[in-house]
């Protein structure tokens, strides 16, 4: 019954750590254990020095949810995903220098 | 709806064995992976091959596609025979990629009933994501953005349909480019009274036809005149917030950057604005502009290949 839609208003994530391990987990469909090992291998860097006081931003959310994809969709391991995100990341630094240099790569 | 042709979506044949299928859908998913292709289109193509993988991969969706037989075309109007599926139990999991967002029309009407993965189990709902395009004024005077979802719901039946739904969101004065608003409760609904989850927008920009931007900063390219770059000058230049002056320091060239600080997306720091500038010649098609240029040539003594050491 949609009747006269309601003005939403959320939460930003943006570059301060808001979200805990557990809200990370949740928003990668994973668990928990997963995303401590994706900070164990250095992939997220959360603010706050105990798990209990991790604190995840934005880039966070998108790495994570990233090598969640990568690893569902290529039986990649961890490290091997790791390894494909930081080439991804130099690719878009790079065609973003691109782009801003006028030369588009598309 | 439309039918979809699994066997031509991965480009293997009707007879094709369980490792050609394997084959043929890795090799695609590495072509249109969103996150590694840079192909048009690629997510939607991704989704296709997902979905015809995860039919064709398994021996009982495979054998309850193959009794549609060969009659139907891609994309052709279709509607499920009555007999649909009588005889055949589906079991629900594969490792296909896709997520259960993801699904055709097609798909759901077929198999979406058995295709809930794993889910009961969960005491809260799902998360959802999806990315929204907005304004990148938006940005600066904050907005408000209306966006429909499509999302499997669970009816009566105990039957997955399609549900769309829109809703209108507000767009905070200050966003970024992927940074994520996040709307409490408004992800897949919980299962038998628990909460539902929450539904995570990630923000991306139109593409902009004056600015480019990084961040918090934006940059544009400032056209400006020789005698401007030279002399130096005081220049008009659009910013997102009015128009403003700016100051052409003498003996600039093509590529130098101005920075306007704090022109950029608003917040705590505020984005700076780059121009870049970028000299363009008038051109010289009346006889007294041929003039001017002929004088330069004449009494500049300048070689602009000097560095070239010709």
């Amino acid at each position: 019954m949609d009747r006269e839609q309601d003005l939403l208003t959320g939460s930003v994530i943006g570059d301060e750590g808001v979200l805990s391990l557990e809200e990370l987990a949740r928003a990668c469909g994973a668990e928990p254990q997963w995303v401590v090992e994706l900070v164990a291998v250095g992939v997220l860097e959360p603010q706050g020095a105990e798990i209990s006081f991790w604190r995840f931003r934005a880039a966070d959310l998108t790495c994570a949810r990233r090598v969640f994809r990568l690893q569902r969709d290529f039986d990649a391991s961890l490290d091997a995903a790791a390894v494909m995100l930081d080439l991804l990341d130099q690719i878009e630094q790079l065609r973003a220098r691109l782009k801003l240099a006028g030369l588009d790569v598309e | 709806m439309e039918f979809k042709d699994y066997y031509k979506l991965l480009d293997v044949d009707r007879t094709a064995t369980a490792a050609d299928i394997k084959s043929a859908y890795r090799k695609l998913a590495r072509k249109y992976h969103p996150d590694v292709s840079k192909e048009p289109g690629a997510e939607a193509r991704f989704k296709e091959i997902g979905e015809a993988y995860e039919v064709l991969q398994d021996p009982e969706k495979r054998a309850a596609y193959d009794q549609l037989g060969n009659r139907w075309r891609e994309g052709q109007e279709f509607t499920p025979p009555p007999e649909w599926g009588a005889g055949f139990e589906f079991t629900s999991g594969g490792d296909s990629a896709a997520d259960a967002t993801d699904y055709s029309d097609f798909f759901s009407t077929l198999f979406g009933n058995f295709s809930h993965r794993g889910a009961s189990t969960r005491t809260r709902g799902e998360d959802h994501h999806a990315k929204i395009f907005i304004a990148l004024e938006d940005a600066f005077h904050g907005g408000t953005h209306t966006i429909t979802l499509r999302s499997p719901q669970v009816d009566a039946q105990g039957r997955v349909v399609l549900r769309e739904r829109s809703l209108s969101v507000q767009i905070p004065k200050g966003i970024r480019e992927r940074q994520h608003i996040r709307l409490a409760g408004q992800g897949a609904p919980g299962i038998k009274g628990t909460i539902p989850g929450d539904l995570y927008l990630e923000i991306h920009f139109h593409p902009h036809p004056l600015y480019q931007v990084q961040g918090r900063d934006l940059s544009l390219s400032l056209p400006i005149a020789p005698w401007e770059a030279t002399l130096g000058a005081t220049v008009k230049a659009p910013t997102p917030t009015g128009v403003v002056e700016v100051k052409i320091p003498p003996g600039s060239q093509s590529g130098r950057q101005l920075r306007l600080k704090g022109r950029g997306i608003p917040g705590e720091p505020a984005g700076d604005l780059y121009l870049a500038l970028a000299v363009v010649l008038p051109k010289a098609d009346t006889e007294q502009a041929q003039q001017i240029y002929q004088t330069m040539a004449r009494e500049l003594a300048f070689n602009p290949r000097e560095a070239l050491g010709v």
